[in-house]
Formats: structure tokens, C-alpha cells, sequence
């Protein structure tokens, strides 16, 4: 069994799976609860400024039968009292020495606010902080949350003020509501940051409802924005990720990034370490189905690991990061097509429909090898998809909507070119920029488009 | 001879529709499984060729109205089918999830999109303009009605004659109170007489109405007539107390569910019941002899399991209800005592080489006679051909069926006819007597409509 233990920027947790700061760690209750079914650590709710909630506060995006593809929410940070909060973390930690115990602020941006609430969490003896820069509803209307995490200065400049003043781990999250998340990121490394966390939620408007015209979460026939979360936005995550993983001032820093947006299986979690995250961070799953999902996390990433002849976790973070390139470097002579199997195949002509009308009509209805037309054909024998290789420019879609287990697959073929990249076409010859130069080159190296 | 003796709450638990219908929660969930196929193959295999994937996707985004529609566009009969349709010979035969999944239940489905506009009471097409042409159909089944519907919508006067009390034809009066509830086939009939269609029963034509007053007074006729009675066996004894024929027995059980439920507990019914023939309505006789208490039901078939016409979902389904069976048994005589059936007599058969039909003819085995005690028997060898009423039309007709063009026309050009009085080959179903009356529909329109353009 391969260990799962971490070292987060000197925090120590016997798995990677943390809570997120958010409403499954909103209590000593909660968070008890979770540390005796498995789970590493929790980040604890956001403390800091007073505030008041609405009600209601969640909204869902269900899709097909599935519900909570996403859920968002304009709940705000803690509504306890501070005092309790800080008395519960000090509780939990005591009784959980070997758990990570994060404690997450979020104050007024005054350097006072900041040295007052991280002098309180230095008491709790808390493992590390982090600081909030990325809620994107009700807090950063008061300029705080992704207010500050918008504005690489303010970024910077907050993250000074903590660094300076605690001994304990600084963490900052990252806001994804900004066009380039490597500025914040580089903005905190700047201040001092000893490890980053993202991504918060994405801003949102969950939905409308149909019969009452009101925006979902409703408060009193009104709706606002809130924060977007959930299976539906692990790509957007995971691609911010690898953004910051890949930033050569945070590469440089060797800081580790606790990954989350998205978490719902094990599979969800390898994908966030291979892409560089270190520690990972769970919410809507547990807030879907309860604390008891660590269980198959844990279990999950430790049979895979095994399976992949993996010691540890620490062998395997950030190992797809040196496949993550820009467009430009990609070879262009690269040649996939898509094969089906015709055993497999059921029939469903999906393929077809797909290819024809949504990308690149390289498929063809046969009958007995001949090719019908689906509109006319009035035979007894079901038509079967057959793919022209020729003219397959490898998209993938087809693979990509058929049902069936393995039956379409994209098989490599030589494309008789050299491999060569965008970069380095234009650069060698860059008369391709012009469409005269580009249907030179074409026709030289054989490229056909139909 | 006896009746039934169950209480009426055990009666409403054997006289229920045999599937419960679809909750909203199940219906999403199966709707969302369907792979929503490019050109399916169910669409190919419904007589009918209802968009299922359409429908089905509409379930799946909560249009459930507009999946009814869509049924309704290329069925009128839709929750008909949906309950009385061999969807595992037709649309979920043919479903590619059939191979290593459970097919999708497009007939749920369709019953549950079809339930919902009937629940609500939504008429969603509006006729056309009235264009001055009548027509007359004869015969308010569910060939009839769908011609009738069809040519309602193009803007036609039509009006449907039937000889019975009730229209609706063999799902009024046919089908068994497990397979369609009788307030589906009339449901179904108040919505085609919304199209505009008039609907006149206990009007026998031939009779009460001539062929000539159907000529003059109509563009054109649709016969649309089904089938007619279980002739006799003649075997001595037919004519004792407690010998019935499947037909009638089946359509007691309807009227009295019409009428509520505990109207079952007044029909005659034996405690041992031999049913004659092993096709769909004997089945459907047995099983509801079985149901109503009879303490033993016997179908009695002169060939073999092989030969029989039933459908193996519908024999499959007949064993778990407790009927036994006695094949390769031919009556020769229904025994009585003092004028009640008190047994069948019985020859056993042998098959040996196929006749003109193709199938196996069954000879009988000498001095093999054997008696069958029962109290009651129930006659389902097939049903006689409107002979008379044809010849007073003056039509061709084929070994009893009428013979009609591939527009489904007469040999009278005024005179189109569809449903099971031209089913002379292939299967006698719902869905495609539904079908023959929209496609006669069609033919009456190409016809009549180039003139109606014209006038």
C-alpha cells in the first residue's frame, strides 16, 4: 500500500484529501466528524469580518439525471463569533495532532485587522493559514476576498503584511475570476507566500427559474451572483493549476499548491496531483454526500498508485507537467485517425451524425461496403459507419460520443512529414502567414484539406 | 355454473393494469438512457414509424407535452399501442441496447407521454378549415378512428359508424382490462371526436345504413370493419350451459370494469375452464379466467407448443399465471349433464407433414379419445369474416379478406379499407391497423384533395 502522507509547506497530514474552507468545516462538530472517517485535514471555515447570511444561499446545476454538477452558493465566510471559531480550532488540533489544521482569514484590508486575527489563530495552534483572496460574492463588495485577489499589488502587499508578523505556513488562494491567474500567483510570491491554494469558486448565475422568473438561489424574489463550484468546473481548474504549476517564479520558489475546484473521486484527485498540486482540497462532494466519500478517496488513489508502481503520493505530483505545452510547440505532423470496431459496434450512428454535421464528414453509412445516403436509403439492413482514413483529420469526436467501451479508437498513423511545430514553421519559413505561402507549403509537404 | 369467488379488493388487485406506470422520477431516468440514435432502428421497427428518439429526448427535458405530440403526429392511436403493442417484436426488439443492455422501455414511455396529455386533456393540433368533402368510415376501431382522425385534420366531414353500443372497436371491447383499461380506448375516442369527427354507434351497416347510402351521401368510405365473430366448433354439446366464446367472455369483463369493478363479481365463471385455440385471445381468455378464480384453466390445442400463434412473451407470461396446457388434443365433443358442460372430449393428435399453410397438419391418433372434466368452455379458434356485408358492398375479396391496392383502395375506386378485414397475411395488431388507417387517409386525401384544390 503505497503511503499517502504529505509535507505541505511544513504541514504534515496522513493523507492529501483536505476539506476545503467552506460549510463542512464551519464546526468543531463537523470537522471532528471528518477527521474520525479518514480525512487529513480541513481547512476551517473563513474567519474574520462580521457578517450576516441570507436565506437561501445554494443554487444547483443538475444535468440529465445528475444532480449537483455544480452547486453555487452566496453563503458568506463564518457567521459565528469569532471566539468560537477560534476555541473550536484550538479543541480540534489538541485532540488531532496529526492532522493539518488550516485556519482561513479573511478581514478588513487594514494592516492592523490582519496582525490582530493572525495573533488570535497563532493561539489555536493551528498548523497554517490561509488567506482569502478569492470569494467572489458579498465580501468582495466590501474589498475583500477576490477584490484583493484581482489586484496583483493588493496581493502582494496583504501577503507582506501576514508573512512578516506569523511563524505559521502562509497560504494564499487564488481567485480564478481573473484572465491570468499566474499574476496573483506571482503577486504572492512576491509577498512571502509559503504555498498557494486554488481555485476558489467561479462567479456565477446558477439559473433561472422557469415558472417564477426568479434567479436561483432566490432571497425574497431576488437573486446574485454567487460562487460556482462543483464536477463542472474541474477542468477550469485543473488547467489554472498547471498555469500556476508551470510559473517559473513559483516553480522557482518551490511552492506547493493545494489543489481543488471540482474533487469528487479519486480519479479527480490523481489527475490534481499529476498536474502539480500537492495537498487537494474537497467540498461539494462532501457537501453531496457527507464526510464518508474519503473512504473510496484514500482507498482509490492508494490502489492506483500501487497499480502505477508508486511509493508514495510524492512520487507522482507533478509528473504530466512536463506534457503540458502551448499550442505552438505541438508537432503538427502528429497524424491520429479514428477506427470502429465493427464487432462492437451497435449501431447507434452517433459517429456518423457527429462527424457529419459537427465536424468533418469523414464518415460514411455503408451497406455491404457501399456508401448510402441516409436520407433516401430505405433498406432492411442497418446501415454500418465506416470512417474514410484519408480524410479523418483526428478530432476525436467521434470517439467522443460513442456509448460503447473502446469501440472507436484513435489509431496513430504516419503522416510521412517531418514533425515540426507552429513556432518553428513560422519561424523557418514564415511566408506560411500569408495564405499564398501556406498553400505553397501545403501543397509541398502533401497536406490536403477537403 | 358459478361465479367468481374473490372479494372485490382482491379482484381490483388481479384486474389492474399489468405495468404500473412510470413515476416522473423513473420516466426522466429511462428517458436519459436512451442514446437519442441517429436514423434508429425503432423508428424502423414501429409500424407506425413514431419518432422515438424525438419523444423520448422531449420526456427527457421535461416537454412532456411535446413528446405526446410527437407520438400523436404519427399515431392517434399512441396510447393504444403503448399499452397493447409486442414492443419486444417491434421498437424494443429493435432497440441497439438490446445486446448486452436492457433495451429502452419505449413503451412505458410512450404510455407515460401519452397519459400526461390525457390527464391534462390537451388538444394539440387544430384541424384545418372545413374543405366540403365527406367521408363516412365504417367500423370505430382503431383502423377507423385513425382514418377518420387523419382526414379530420385535413379539414374533412367525417363520420364513423359502429354497430356496437360503445366505439373504440377491439380496445373498447378486446383487449384485457390488464393490457388497456376500457377508459383508454374511450379516452382515446373523445379525442379524435375533438378533431371534428362524428361518431354514431348501435349503427349496423348493411343494415340500419345502406352501401348505397354511404355511396351517395359521402366522397368516400372507409371500411375499417375488423373482424367478426368465433365461429362454431361443430362438435356435438355446443349449444350446453358453460360454452362460451373468448370474444364475448373478454368484453363482459370490459363493461363490467366500466361500470366498476364489482360488476365482475355478477359473470358466470367455472371452477374448471377449458379454453379451445392457442392464439392471443385464448391466452387472453385463460388468463382471465384464471384471474377471476377459476380453479383450473386449460388451454387445449390441437398441435404442439411449436405451432402455437401466441406471442412467447404472452405464453411465457400465461405459464406463470397457472394455465396448464393440452397440446395435440382436438375437442370432438363438449360432454354435458343435465344441459351444463360437465367435460370436453378430446383426441389426441399427431403432426406429421406441413399442409398448404406451411405448418405441421395434426392427424388424429386412433382410439385416443380422453375427457377433460370442466364447467365451462370458452371458444377462441379465430374469428369469421365479415362475408355478407363485403358482398353487399359488392367488394373483391381474397380467402375472406378484402382485397385492396397498395393505397389501400377496394375494388370500388369510392371505397378504401384497412385494419385486420385486409390483414390477410402478416400480423392482425393494433399498431398496424393504426397504420392502414393513416395511410388509406393519405389516399383519400391525394384523391379527393387535387379535386378539392380544384373546386
Amino acid at each position: 500500500m503505497a503511503d499517502l502522507s504529505i509535507d505541505f509547506a511544513g504541514i504534515k497530514s496522513p493523507n492529501p484529501f483536505w476539506l476545503a474552507s467552506a460549510p463542512p468545516t464551519n464546526s468543531a462538530y463537523q470537522v471532528n466528524k471528518a477527521f474520525e472517517q479518514g480525512w487529513g485535514g480541513a481547512v476551517w471555515k473563513t474567519i474574520g469580518a462580521p457578517v450576516l447570511n441570507v436565506s437561501s444561499r445554494y443554487g444547483g446545476y443538475e444535468y440529465g439525471t445528475q444532480k449537483l454538477v455544480a452547486i453555487n452558493n452566496i453563503e458568506l465566510i463564518s457567521d459565528r463569533p469569532m471566539d468560537v471559531n477560534l476555541r473550536e480550532i484550538a479543541e480540534v488540533k489538541k485532540l488531532w495532532p496529526d492532522r493539518a489544521v488550516i485556519a482561513s482569514a479573511m478581514v478588513e484590508s487594514t494592516p492592523e485587522a490582519w496582525r490582530d486575527v493572525i495573533m488570535k489563530i497563532e493561539d489555536t495552534g493551528a498548523d497554517g493559514i490561509e488567506l482569502n483572496y478569492g470569494c467572489p460574492h458579498g465580501m468582495s463588495e466590501r474589498g475583500m476576498g477576490s477584490a484583493v485577489g484581482q489586484v496583483p499589488e493588493y496581493c502582494t502587499m496583504i501577503t507582506e503584511w501576514v508573512t512578516q508578523i506569523t511563524r505559521l505556513p502562509v497560504i494564499v488562494k487564488l481567485t480564478p475570476n481573473i484572465s491570468d491567474i499566474t499574476l496573483p500567483a506571482q503577486a504572492a510570491v512576491a509577498g512571502g507566500a509559503n504555498a498557494l491554494s486554488l481555485i476558489n469558486t467561479i462567479n456565477s448565475v446558477i439559473g433561472v427559474d422557469l415558472d417564477s422568473f426568479q434567479l436561483r438561489p432566490n432571497v425574497g424574489g431576488q437573486g446574485s451572483h454567487g460562487g460556482y463550484a462543483g464536477p463542472a468546473v474541474k477542468p477550469i481548474a485543473l488547467h489554472m493549476l498547471s498555469a500556476v504549476a508551470g510559473n517559473d517564479d513559483v516553480a522557482t520558489a518551490k511552492l506547493p499548491i493545494s489543489g481543488m475546484g471540482g474533487i469528487q473521486t479519486w480519479r479527480d484527485a490523481a489527475e490534481f496531483l499529476l498536474l502539480g498540486a500537492t495537498s487537494l482540497q474537497v467540498c461539494t462532494a462532501v457537501m453531496h454526500y457527507g464526510f464518508r466519500i474519503i473512504d473510496d478517496l484514500t482507498d482509490g488513489l492508494s490502489n492506483w498508485l500501487d497499480e502505477k508502481g508508486a511509493a508514495s503520493v510524492s512520487e507522482i505530483i507533478g509528473a504530466s507537467l512536463p506534457r503540458v505545452a502551448s499550442f505552438g510547440d505541438l508537432d503538427l505532423s502528429h497524424r491520429v485517425v479514428a477506427r470502429i470496431d465493427p464487432e462492437t459496434c451497435i449501431n447507434c450512428n452517433l459517429c456518423y451524425v457527429a462527424c457529419d454535421e459537427g465536424a468533418h464528414q469523414c464518415i460514411d453509412l455503408t451497406v455491404d461496403g457501399l456508401k448510402i445516403d441516409p436520407a433516401t436509403y430505405s433498406g432492411s439492413v442497418k446501415p454500418e459507419p465506416v470512417v474514410r482514413e484519408d480524410d479523418c483529420v483526428g478530432c476525436n469526436l467521434c470517439s467522443l460520443v460513442c456509448p460503447v467501451d473502446a469501440c472507436i479508437s484513435m489509431v496513430e498513423l504516419p503522416s510521412g512529414r517531418d514533425p515540426v511545430t507552429w513556432n518553428q514553421l513560422t519561424q523557418q519559413q514564415p511566408e506560411v502567414l500569408e495564405w499564398p505561402g501556406m498553400k505553397t507549403y501545403r501543397d509541398k509537404v502533401g497536406i490536403d484539406i477537403h | 355454473m358459478d361465479k367468481t369467488p374473490l372479494s372485490l379488493e382482491a379482484l381490483q388487485a388481479r384486474f389492474q393494469e399489468l405495468e404500473p406506470p412510470l413515476s416522473k422520477h423513473e420516466a426522466k431516468v429511462e428517458a436519459h438512457r436512451c442514446l437519442y440514435c441517429y436514423d434508429a432502428p425503432c423508428i424502423a421497427a414501429c409500424p407506425t414509424s413514431i419518432d422515438v428518439p424525438t419523444f423520448i429526448r422531449k420526456i427527457g427535458t421535461g416537454n412532456v407535452l411535446g413528446a405526446a405530440t410527437t407520438i400523436l403526429e404519427a399515431n392517434l392511436m399512441g396510447a393504444s399501442c403503448s399499452r397493447v403493442c409486442p414492443v419486444e417484436e417491434l421498437c424494443e426488439g429493435a432497440c441497439v441496447l438490446g445486446g448486452d443492455h436492457k433495451p429502452i422501455e419505449i413503451g412505458r414511455l410512450q404510455r407515460y407521454a401519452m397519459d400526461y396529455l390525457y390527464e391534462r386533456d390537451v388538444m394539440p393540433f387544430t384541424p384545418e378549415p372545413s374543405n366540403g368533402r365527406r367521408v363516412a368510415v365504417v367500423g370505430a376501431g382503431p383502423a377507423g378512428l385513425t382514418c377518420a382522425g387523419e382526414l379530420a385534420k385535413l379539414g374533412y366531414d367525417v363520420t364513423v359508424y359502429d354497430k356496437n353500443p360503445l366505439p373504440g372497436g377491439l380496445s373498447t371491447y378486446g383487449i384485457v382490462v390488464m393490457r388497456e383499461p376500457i377508459r383508454v380506448a374511450l379516452e382515446e375516442v373523445e379525442f379524435i371526436k375533438k378533431l371534428g369527427v362524428k361518431v354514431e354507434t348501435g349503427v349496423a351497416v348493411g343494415e340500419d345504413v345502406t352501401a348505397d347510402d354511404l355511396l351517395g351521401g359521402y366522397d368516400a368510405v372507409f371500411l375499417g370493419v375488423g373482424m367478426g365473430a368465433v365461429p362454431d366448433l361443430r362438435v356435438p354439446g355446443e349449444d350446453l350451459e358453460g360454452v362460451t366464446e373468448a370474444l364475448s367472455f373478454i368484453a363482459e369483463t370490459k363493461l363490467a370494469e366500466k361500470e366498476g369493478l364489482e360488476h365482475l363479481q355478477d359473470l358466470p365463471l367455472g371452477r374448471r375452464v377449458a379454453v379451445i385455440g392457442a392464439g392471443n385471445t385464448a391466452i387472453d381468455a385463460a388468463t382471465i379466467a384464471k384471474r377471476l378464480g377459476a380453479e383450473r384453466v386449460t388451454i387445449v390445442y390441437r398441435r404442439s407448443e411449436a405451432e402455437m400463434t401466441a406471442y412467447d412473451f404472452e405464453y411465457r407470461f400465461i405459464k406463470n399465471e397457472g394455465v396448464s396446457f393440452e397440446f395435440l388434443s382436438q375437442p370432438v365433443e363438449i360432454v354435458g349433464n343435465d344441459g351444463q358442460v360437465s367435460g370436453l372430449k378430446c383426441v389426441k393428435m399427431q403432426l406429421s407433414n406441413p399442409g398448404d399453410d406451411g405448418r405441421p397438419r395434426p392427424i388424429p391418433v386412433p382410439d385416443s379419445e380422453f375427457v377433460i372434466e370442466c364447467d365451462q368452455v370458452i371458444k377462441a379458434i379465430g374469428q369469421q369474416k365479415f362475408g355478407a356485408l363485403f358482398e353487399h358492398f359488392g367488394l373483391d375479396v381474397e380467402r375472406g379478406y378484402l382485397t385492396v391496392d397498395e393505397g389501400l383502395r377496394t375494388s370500388h375506386p369510392q371505397i378504401f379499407a384497412g385494419g385486420d378485414c385486409i390483414r390477410a397475411t402478416g400480423e392482425a395488431m393494433t399498431v398496424t391497423a393504426t397504420e392502414d388507417g393513416k395511410q388509406a387517409a393519405k389516399s383519400i386525401h391525394a384523391w379527393l384533395g387535387t379535386a378539392v384544390a380544384a373546386d
